[in-house]
């Protein structure tokens, strides 16, 4: 099993290395042949709309969702990883992304940095709660009938999967439990056995 | 429970920056210019670097109409700077919701002596540093990020380049020294052991530190990231450019694969004459920007 670690901006060395810790082969992503022969993509957070012009500009969006339909790749998305999943973003309609997961989400959703803050989360599949850190973090504001929503706040949906697809507004990668990596690893595995 | 300004969301916000360039502006349309260019921040501020330097006299904060304008018009996070110890100007901007604060030495300094209790403030704080002492001293006082200070204003990168390699090399001797050499180096930097204890385990600062002061070029910002920065500020380099969208967006590209020279060409073939600037080594003492604090 090999992850990719789209290392275009913002933390990838921190999912990078928590991957890693959790013992499988993590590698960061640049360029679009590095796409083939990932089991698993994670999009980490930073800013959306850098890493959507990016992504665009050398060709990787177009690779990923190759791999994607071809039932090779599991995705998840951390904060503007989220972002970049979705199929929609409100008020934002023309910002690059991959649109595969069948969400709509509200970037900024909680207000500027002064907002930004850490909450115990109830995680469905996960015992106790989840630390979760929030940085000017977007929320889902509509799902799709496949998409399966894992953790909520006040204000929406915070986590939810569609099949290989995970998506977060919080940061995992920030602290030291890897529990929410351990389960798309997961997802990631799984995949990977009915591929075979 | 939920909390907000924790130290958590404060350097979380910087670790959010990092491989991405942030750029200065003085106007909406700049500011929306750095956006589409692929900023991960704007810094709002009335003059540029370059011009505080020829405009001279006393440089302040920001006024907040212009700053909230700008805030306004993009959806990335806005910085805004205020003059070193000047906690009136900050608790403004804090007040109207900015995002991060400069504590800058490019603006004329408040208090000559102390910088401010940033620990006291629910947004985070970015501060400049010449090397490991004042690094940490800024981060002792609640800096949740670190920047170079090279030398503002001047397109030339060499300072920037001594600074980054300043703090990168005495971090690299601070991992080889032992237990007993620590207390002594602590004493000597004006630091907390603790402080250095935790740069000497992990090998690096415990806060994002990005490059800033005479980038000018895609090749500048991809020289920094290669000597360990975790991302650029560019401040007069773009807007005093001839060409400043298609160079705001080669200089994001050259953060992004610094490690790649078939793109670095690519990014910075076609771009015109760079900023003038000015040789920093013929600027007297009176005129850096990097020595109005330590």
């Amino acid at each position: 099993m090999v992850v990719g670690v789209l290392a275009l901006q913002g933390d990838f060395r921190e999912h990078l290395s928590m991957v890693q810790s959790l013992g499988v082969e993590a590698h960061p992503v640049k360029l679009p042949e590095e796409i083939q022969g990932l089991d698993g993509l994670i999009i980490p957070g930073g800013e959306s709309t850098t890493m959507g012009k990016l992504l665009v500009d050398f060709g990787l969006d177009a690779a990923i969702i190759d791999r994607f339909n071809k039932g090779k790749l599991a995705i998840y998305g951390t904060c503007a990883g989220m972002i970049m999943l979705a199929r929609d973003i409100e008020d934002y309609g023309a910002q690059p992304r991959l649109g595969l997961l069948d969400v709509s989400v509200r970037r900024n959703a909680f207000g500027r940095q002064k907002e930004s803050r850490e909450e115990d989360l109830t995680v469905q599949g996960l015992d106790g709660l989840f630390h979760a850190v929030f940085i000017r973090a977007p929320i889902v504001v509509r799902v799709g009938a496949d998409v399966q929503i894992l953790a909520s706040v006040e204000q929406g949906p915070v986590f939810v999967q569609q099949g290989k697809l995970l998506a977060s507004s919080f940061h995992p990668e920030l602290g030291s439990d890897t529990r929410v990596h351990e389960y798309f690893l997961r997802v990631v595995a799984h995949s990977s056995i009915q591929e075979v | 429970m939920m909390k907000t300004g924790t130290t958590n969301v404060k350097r979380g916000l910087a670790e959010m920056f990092k491989g991405g360039v942030i750029m200065d502006v003085t106007t909406v349309e700049q500011a929306k210019i750095a956006e589409q260019a692929g900023a991960v921040s704007v810094m709002a501020l009335e003059r540029i670097p370059a011009d505080i330097r020829k405009a001279g006299g006393v440089a302040r904060s920001a006024e907040p109409g212009l700053v909230q304008q700008i805030m306004d018009a993009v959806s990335i996070p806005v910085m805004a700077k205020v003059r070193i110890g000047h906690i009136a100007e900050a608790r403004i901007l804090e007040y109207m919701g900015i995002d991060f604060i400069d504590e800058s030495e490019v603006l004329t300094p408040a208090d000559v002596t102390y910088h401010i209790d940033k620990w006291q403030f629910k947004v985070p704080f970015v501060c400049g540093a010449r090397n490991l002492g004042e690094a940490l001293r800024r981060i002792s006082e609640g800096a949740a990020m670190i920047r170079t200070k090279g030398e503002p204003g001047t397109g030339d990168v060499s300072e920037a380049v001594t600074h980054m390699r300043a703090v990168m090399s005495e971090i690299r001797r601070v991992q080889s020294m032992p237990e007993e050499e620590l207390v002594h180096e602590a004493k000597e930097l004006g630091v907390n052991v603790d402080l250095l204890q935790e740069v000497r385990s992990a090998g690096r600062l415990p806060v994002v530190n990005f490059a800033a002061g005479g980038v000018a070029t895609p090749a500048d910002a991809a020289l920094m990231m290669m000597l360990g920065a975790d991302g650029v500020f560019v401040g007069s380099g773009i807007f005093k450019s001839l060409d400043p969208l298609p160079r705001a967006r080669a200089i994001v590209t050259a953060t992004t694969y610094w490690d790649d020279p078939k793109v670095l060409v690519e990014a910075s073939r076609g771009l015109q004459e760079g900023m003038s600037g000015i040789d920093a080594r013929t600027l007297t003492e009176l005129d850096k920007m990097q020595v109005r604090d330590n």
